[in-house]
C-alpha cells in the first residue's frame, strides 16, 4: 500500500458550522486507494510556520479523484486550512495508518464531534458491500444540534438507522451518546467508534464487558505520519507503545491500554 | 560556438568523510528516517548521499510516555526517549531492506556506558552492509550520575577512544550544541580518533500550555529542531570547521537546497537533513538536485570547490 505526496486541487471548501470545514480536493492517487479509517498529512501552508503536517481523516472519496477532509479548527494550522480556497493547492501525504477492518455482520457505527468524520467513509463501505445492511446503527454525538446536524447527513441515505445525542439537548437526545449503546449491544457483532478519549474508553469498556468486538480510532500529534519520528506514542494493553501512524489510527480495543491516560 | 558547449554538465557531487566516500553530500539525519524503509514510496533511496538510521542501543527502548512532540515557531520539540528496537532486531530485521537501499548506510549508537558504546561498535562491526557508525554522545552517562557524554570533554574522548577500538568503520561522533564552548568538544573527540564529526544534534528546550499550566512534554524537556535552529547550528559549524582538521558533517534546519550550501561554505563536508523529511519527505532529493543546480549557476564542476567557501573580510 504505498503512500503519495500529491498535490491536491481544492474544488470546494465550505463551513459546515462555526469551526468544521469540509474540503473537497482533486487528489486522484490517494483517493483511488483510501480505505475507510486511513487519513492523509495535510500542509498547512507554504511556510515554515506553522512547521509540520497536520494529520487529518479521510471523510468521502470517490471514483473520479475527488477526495474529502473535514477539517475542525483548533489551532494556527486548522485556521490556515480552513482559509484555502477553489483553486488553490494542498499537498497531501496519503493515504496513511491501517484504517477499520470490515467485517460482515450487524454493527454499530459511534462517532463524537470530528470524530464522525471518518465514519461516513466506512459507512459508506459497509454499506456498499454488502457487509452490513437496515440494522446498521449509527449513533452520533455532539456538543450542540449546530455541530452535529451537519457531519450526521449522508448516513440516513445510506440506509443505516441514525441516533443522535447532543450535550446541551439541542438535537437528539439530552446527553451522552454511549447511553444509547446498552440497549444495542445484545444485537451486535462489532462496534467502530471514533471521538473523543473519554468516549472511546467508555465504548470499548462497554463492548468488553458484552464480548462485542470493538475498534477505536486513535488521534495523536505526530510530525511525520509514516512511522519514523515515533511522537504519535500510545499506550498498548501489552504495556508497550503503539505508533498511531503507522499500527493505526484504528486499533482493536483490546490492544490499547485505556486506564493511564 | 557550438551550442552542445554551452549545455552544462553534471556537476561532481560526491565528497568523503575521512575513509567513507558518498556520492553526493545529502544525508537523513537520525531519528527522522525511521529505517529508511519508512520513505522507501516517497523517496528513491539509492540517490541519498547516505541514511543514517535511528538510534540503536543494545537492548530495545521502549520511549518516553506522550506526549512526546510539540510544534514551535518554525521548528519542534521532541522527547521521544530514545525508543528503538535494540541491536539485535535491528539486524535481524531492519538490515536486509537497508542493505537494498542502494546508499550509504550509517547506523547511529547510543548507550549508557562506555562499554555499551563499545559493545555495540563490536556488534555491528561484523554485520555486512554497514559503511560507517554515528555516536550519539548526546546521551547521560547512567554511572556518571546522567551527566550526558557530550558535555563533558573527556566522556566524550573516553566514548570516541572505546569505539574506534572496537571498529574498524569509519567513526563520526556527533556532538551536542548543548555545551559552553562546541569547539573544546570537537577537539577531544577528533584528538581521540573521531574520522568525522556531525554537529548539531537537537538543543533543549521546554513548552508549557498556559491554560493548563501544564509541560507540554511528558518529559518536560525536549530537543528542539527545526529550521528555528539553523542559525545556531550553522555558527557551530563554522567554528569547528576553523578549528579542527577532520570532515565536518553539518545538522541543523536544513530544508532547501539554499540552507544545505550555507553549511558547505562554512565548512562542513557533507549535511544531514532531519525534521524536513517529515514535513517534506521530498527534501533530500530536492536538496540534491538544488545543489547541482547552485554549482552550474556559479560555474563550478564539483561541490568541493565550495566547502568551506566563505568568504570573510572586505
Amino acid at each position: 500500500m504505498p503512500e503519495h505526496q500529491e498535490k491536491s486541487i481544492v474544488l470546494s471548501i465550505e463551513r459546515l458550522s462555526p469551526s468544521v470545514y469540509r474540503l473537497t480536493l482533486h487528489a486522484p492517487l490517494i483517493a483511488g486507494e483510501a480505505r475507510p479509517g486511513q487519513f492523509a498529512m495535510v500542509a498547512c501552508g507554504s511556510t515554515l510556520d506553522p512547521l509540520l503536517r497536520r494529520p487529518i481523516s479521510i471523510h468521502q472519496c470517490s471514483g473520479d479523484g475527488r477526495l474529502q477532509l473535514v477539517v475542525k479548527v483548533v489551532g494556527r494550522g486548522t485556521q490556515l486550512l480552513s482559509e484555502i480556497r477553489a483553486g488553490q493547492t494542498l499537498d497531501l501525504l496519503g493515504p496513511l495508518g491501517r484504517g477499520f477492518r470490515l467485517s460482515p455482520g450487524p454493527v454499530a457505527l459511534i462517532g463524537g464531534g470530528i470524530g464522525i468524520a471518518p465514519l461516513l467513509f466506512l459507512a459508506q463501505s459497509l454499506m456498499q458491500t454488502g457487509q452490513a445492511d437496515a440494522s446498521c446503527r449509527v449513533l452520533l454525538g455532539a456538543q450542540s444540534g449546530e455541530d452535529l446536524a451537519p457531519l450526521a447527513a449522508g448516513f440516513e441515505t445510506l440506509g443505516c438507522h441514525v441516533e443522535l445525542a447532543t450535550d446541551d439537548g439541542s438535537l437528539g437526545r439530552h446527553g451522552l451518546i454511549t447511553d444509547l449503546l446498552p440497549a444495542h449491544l445484545p444485537n451486535l457483532g462489532k462496534v467502530y467508534v471514533c471521538g473523543p478519549h473519554p468516549m472511546m474508553a467508555a465504548v470499548a469498556a462497554l463492548c468488553a464487558s458484552a464480548q462485542v468486538d470493538c475498534e477505536v480510532s486513535l488521534e495523536a500529534h505526530m510530525a511525520c505520519g509514516l512511522g519514523a519520528c515515533l511522537g504519535c506514542a500510545a499506550p498498548g494493553a501489552d504495556g508497550r507503545y503503539k505508533h498511531v501512524c503507522k499500527h493505526g489510527p484504528v486499533f482493536k480495543a483490546e490492544e490499547m491500554a485505556w486506564t493511564t491516560r | 560556438m557550438d551550442n552542445a558547449m554551452t549545455i552544462p554538465s553534471q556537476p561532481d557531487l560526491r565528497v568523503a568523510l575521512g575513509p567513507l566516500a558518498l556520492a553526493n553530500p545529502v544525508m537523513t539525519a537520525s531519528g527522522t528516517f525511521g529505517y529508511a524503509a519508512e520513505f522507501a514510496n516517497l523517496v528513491r533511496l539509492n540517490r541519498l548521499g547516505g541514511v543514517v538510521v535511528k538510534g540503536i542501543s543494545l537492548e530495545p527502548r521502549a520511549g518516553n510516555p506522550p506526549p512526546r512532540i510539540f510544534e514551535t515557531a518554525a521548528g519542534m520539540l521532541n522527547a521521544i526517549g530514545l525508543e528503538n528496537v535494540g541491536v539485535k532486531r535491528f539486524i535481524s530485521d531492519k538490515m536486509p531492506h537497508l542493505r537494498t537501499c542502494g546508499c550509504r548506510i550509517v547506523v547511529n549508537i547510543l548507550g549508557d556506558s562506555i562499554d555499551d558504546y563499545a559493545a555495540l561498535a563490536g556488534h555491528l562491526s561484523a554485520v555486512a552492509g554497514i559503511d560507517a557508525l554515528e555516536v550519539n554522545i548526546s546521551c547521560p552517562n547512567v554511572k556518571k550520575g546522567g551527566v550526558a557524554f557530550g558535555t563533558a570533554p573527556e566522556m566524550a574522548a573516553a566514548v570516541t577512544r572505546a569505539v574506534k577500538q572496537e571498529t574498524d568503520l569509519p567513526v563520526i561522533v556527533k556532538l551536542s550544541p548543548n555545551v559552553t564552548d562546541i569547539v573544546v568538544m570537537a577537539r577531544a573527540v577528533a584528538e581521540s580518533g573521531a574520522d568525522a564529526l556531525s554537529l548539531i544534534n537537537t538543543l533543549i528546550g521546554m513548552g508549557i500550555d498556559a491554560r493548563t499550566r501544564r509541560p507540554r512534554l511528558a518529559n518536560v524537556i525536549g530537543g528542539l529542531s527545526g529550521p528555528a535552529i539553523k542559525p545556531v547550528a550553522l555558527r557551530m559549524v563554522w567554528q569547528v570547521a576553523s578549528a579542527v582538521s577532520i570532515p565536518i558533517i553539518g545538522i541543523g534546519g536544513i530544508g532547501t537546497a539554499e540552507d544545505a550550501i550555507e553549511f558547505l561554505l562554512a565548512g562542513a563536508t557533507a549535511v544531514q537533513v532531519g525534521t524536513a523529511n517529515f514535513y517534506n519527505p521530498g527534501a533530500t532529493e530536492q536538496i540534491i538536485d538544488g545543489i547541482a543546480d547552485y554549482l552550474r549557476q556559479q560555474g563550478e564542476s564539483s561541490v568541493q570547490a565550495i566547502i568551506g567557501g566563505l568568504r570573510l573580510g572586505a
